[in-house]
C-alpha cells in the first residue's frame, strides 16, 4: 500500500504551500542571475545587426550609445541611432512600429540619410503568417524602399494610390511596413 | 522499468494517443525545427517535474496537491523559459508565448497526479522521459510532414526552388488539424492491426 501522505491539517497545509514557494521562488531568482547578462546581451546584439544592417557603412562612432529619442506626432518617442563620422550625421536608424499589421504590432529598423532619405529597413520583429505576411521580412520587398525619398516616393501601396509594391496576398503586411516607415521619416524629419 | 520508458513513445504517446497538450501540439508545429524544440522543452520540464514531485509526494497533505505540483511545473517551466532567452534566443523567439503555456500543458499535470504521485524517483524519472520523448517524436513529425508540404524544407534545409508554389495551408492552422488529423488516423489503423 502506498505510504500515508501528510495529513491535510490547516497548519500542514499552509507550511508545505510556503516552504515549496519559498524553495521555487530561491531556485528561480538563481537562474534569473546566472542568464540575466546573457539574455541582455543576445537583446542587444540583436539590436546592433540590425542598426548596423541599415546604416551606412562609414561612421566612427558607436550609435546605440549616442541613441537619442525623437518625438511622434500622435504621442510617444522612436528611438533613434545616429552614425557620425568625424562629428558628422552621415546616416541614422530609427527603430520604429506599426499596430496595424496582420498579426498586432511590427517592429523595424529604418536606416536614413541626414534628409530623410531610406537607405535600408530591416524588420525586427513581425507576428504575420507564415509564407504570406512574413515575406515582408525578404530582401525582395525591403529593396524597393532604398534609396528612396518620402517626399517624392509615396508611401502607400499601388492600391491606395501610393508607390510601393504590395506582395500579393499580403496586402495588410505591405501597408503596415509603409506606415511604420512613414513615422520613421516623419519624426526624423520634424525632430530636426 | 523499460517498459515506463517505451510506453510513452507509442503505445500511450501523449499527443497521438491520448490527444493530451493538444495547444502546443497544433500551435508551434510549423516546422521540424520548432516541433522538436517545444517537444525537448517539453521533455525537460516533464521529466524534473516528475522527479521533484515523486520524492516529496509523501510530504504534500492532499487537499493542497494541486497547487504544490503547479507551483513545482511552473518553476521548472521559468527555469527553462530564461535558460532558452538566453543560450537558444531564436528558437525561444519562435516558441515565445508557447513556452511559458507549458506550465497548462495537461500532460505535466496528468503525469504528476497521475504517475509520478504515485511511484518512486526512477520509475517517475523514466516515465517523464518516454513521455516526453514520444511528445517529441510526434511534434517533430508534425512539424516535419508541415514545413514539407508547406514550406518545401525539412529542417531549415530548402529542396524546392525560392519560387515554387507550396501548400501555403499546411503552415497555417488549418493544415495543422488536417496533418494531426491523418497522423492520428495513422497511428491507430497501426495500433488496430497490432492488436
Amino acid at each position: 500500500m502506498k505510504p500515508k501522505n501528510l495529513e491535510s491539517t490547516f497548519v500542514n497545509m499552509v507550511l508545505v504551500l510556503v516552504s515549496i514557494a519559498f524553495l521555487s521562488s530561491a531556485s528561480l531568482a538563481y537562474v534569473y542571475k546566472l542568464t540575466k547578462d546573457k539574455i541582455e546581451m543576445s537583446k542587444k546584439s540583436k539590436q546592433l545587426v540590425a542598426i548596423k544592417e541599415v546604416i551606412l557603412p562609414d561612421y566612427g562612432n558607436s550609435p546605440s550609445e549616442e541613441m537619442y529619442k525623437i518625438k511622434v506626432e500622435e504621442g510617444g518617442e522612436l528611438e533613434c541611432y545616429p552614425a557620425k563620422q568625424n562629428g558628422e550625421l552621415k546616416s541614422v536608424a530609427v527603430k520604429t512600429y506599426t499596430k496595424n499589421a496582420f498579426g498586432g504590432e511590427m517592429w523595424l529598423m529604418v536606416g536614413m540619410l541626414p534628409d530623410g532619405t531610406i537607405n535600408k529597413i530591416s524588420v525586427i520583429d513581425q507576428k504575420e503568417t507564415p509564407g504570406l505576411g512574413t515575406k515582408v521580412t525578404e530582401e525582395k520587398f525591403t529593396s524597393q524602399f532604398m534609396g528612396k525619398n518620402p517626399n517624392l516616393f509615396k508611401l502607400k501601396v499601388k492600391k491606395d494610390g501610393g508607390d510601393v509594391d504590395a506582395i500579393t496576398a499580403a496586402t495588410i503586411s505591405s501597408r503596415a511596413v509603409c506606415d511604420a516607415i512613414e513615422r520613421a521619416y516623419k519624426a526624423f524629419v520634424s525632430s530636426k | 522499468m523499460w517498459k515506463e520508458l517505451i510506453k510513452g513513445i507509442i503505445k500511450e504517446n501523449p499527443s497521438l494517443v491520448l490527444l493530451l497538450g493538444m495547444c502546443p501540439t497544433l500551435g508551434v508545429t510549423t516546422s521540424a525545427l520548432n516541433g522538436m524544440g517545444m517537444g525537448m522543452a517539453t521533455m525537460f520540464v516533464l521529466a524534473l517535474s516528475n522527479v521533484a514531485i515523486s520524492l516529496i509526494k509523501n510530504l504534500i497533505p492532499d487537499k493542497v496537491r494541486i497547487p504544490c505540483y503547479i507551483v513545482v511545473i511552473a518553476s521548472f517551466v521559468t527555469i527553462v523559459d530564461l535558460s532558452m532567452n538566453a543560450y537558444t534566443p531564436a528558437l525561444h523567439a519562435q516558441l515565445g508565448l508557447f513556452i511559458p503555456l507549458i506550465v497548462v500543458n495537461c500532460i505535466i499535470l496528468a503525469r504528476a497526479e497521475a504517475f509520478a504521485s504515485k511511484n518512486n524517483v526512477i520509475m517517475s524519472l523514466m516515465d517523464g522521459i518516454g513521455m516526453g520523448l514520444g511528445f517529441t517524436l510526434s511534434l517533430t513529425l508534425l512539424g516535419g510532414i508541415r514545413e514539407i508540404l508547406g514550406s518545401g524544407s525539412f529542417f531549415g534545409y530548402k529542396f524546392v526552388s525560392e519560387n515554387a508554389s507550396t501548400i501555403l495551408l499546411f503552415v497555417m492552422p488549418p493544415g495543422a488539424f488536417m496533418a494531426l488529423g491523418y497522423l492520428v488516423a495513422v497511428v491507430n489503423k497501426l495500433k488496430k492491426a497490432k492488436a
